[in-house]
């Protein structure tokens, strides 16, 4: 079964890589994008039929390596 | 004194810190990141570079690497363990240091010399060092040290600030901050002060002719507080 997660940074933690994109956006003309925060997206193939069960081991996943909790967030999708 | 320094695939410091260890009479030891225990030793260090092409996060697959439960146990137990660069970046992933290290707040790759301001010296790594600001290098692509106002509160409360950026004459503001570390930090503690993590190379300004000789005393003073 596959699950998705995607890992942000939390609100407020400055994205400067965010930030340029943003920047280099608006000197493209897309003059209404007023802001942009990078992430990072996770297909994970697990050895589990119970989305409940493959879930739960994705969560455990994320808060033990795929996000750092100081400054991320994650969503499983 | 003797003194162990990991080699992650990556590493690319580890030979200069090698050097410099040796150079000022630690007994020092290379071990390798796959092995499971680390020999006797006083000292641990984690050199800097890119351990695993800085994949995922600086420093986060050489955090569940092997040989970290050692490291883990042996600054558990008081061990001094010492941190420079992706070292720093691999001690905060393991959680034996707060917070963790970001990009660069100004997206650029910074690669200079520069002057810290030595925090506390109630610690067996700066306890009676002569000066109080240091010129060292750094090198690095995430070292904007960042972490919870919480945790901040508690590494001021604990006086778990190792290093700050500074000026020539120990003067910390904007201006001699090159990566956007919140409080200028460049190196913190754990609260026991037996680890150590910073972002700046002592192994790098051990020479008078080729850079300085302000790690030199980093390293003597470590050696002097062992006796």
């Amino acid at each position: 079964m596959k699950i998705k997660v995607i890992v942000t940074l939390k609100n407020g933690v400055l994205d400067p890589q965010g930030k340029a994109i943003q920047q280099t956006l608006n000197g493209m003309n897309f003059g209404n994008v007023e802001d942009v925060r990078q992430g990072k997206y996770f297909e994970i193939e697990v050895k589990e039929k119970d989305e409940k069960k493959a879930k739960s081991l994705v969560d455990d996943m994320c808060k033990k390596l795929l996000a750092n909790l100081v400054i991320e967030d994650y969503r499983i999708v | 004194m003797r003194s162990s320094v990991i080699i992650f695939p990556g590493s690319n410091c580890d030979r200069d810190m090698d050097v410099a260890l040796k150079k000022f009479g630690f007994k020092n030891q290379m071990v390798w990141h796959n092995d499971q225990s680390i020999p006797k030793s006083d000292l641990i260090v984690l050199p800097g570079g890119f351990s695993y092409g800085d994949y995922l996060r600086c420093g986060s697959i050489a955090s569940k690497s092997k040989i970290i439960k050692s490291v883990i146990d042996f600054a558990n137990s008081g061990g001094l363990v010492l941190g420079i660069c992706n070292g720093f970046q691999i001690l905060t992933e393991t959680g034996l240091l707060n917070g963790i290290l970001q990009q660069n707040k100004f997206l650029n790759f910074v690669c200079c010399n520069v002057f810290v301001k030595v925090k506390d010296k109630q610690n067996k790594y700066f306890k009676d060092l002569k000066k109080d600001v240091l010129e060292l290098h750094i090198a690095h692509n995430e070292g904007n040290y960042f972490c919870s106002d919480d945790e901040l509160k508690s590494l001021e409360d604990n006086n778990q600030i190792a290093v700050t950026y500074c000026g020539k004459d120990g003067t910390e503001n904007e201006k001699t901050n090159p990566n956007g570390a919140i409080k200028n930090i460049a190196g913190i503690f754990n609260k026991n002060k037996n680890v150590l993590g910073m972002m700046p190379h002592p192994e790098r300004m051990i020479d008078k002719y080729l850079s300085g000789e302000d790690g030199s005393l980093f390293f003597k003073n470590i050696l002097d507080n062992f006796k």
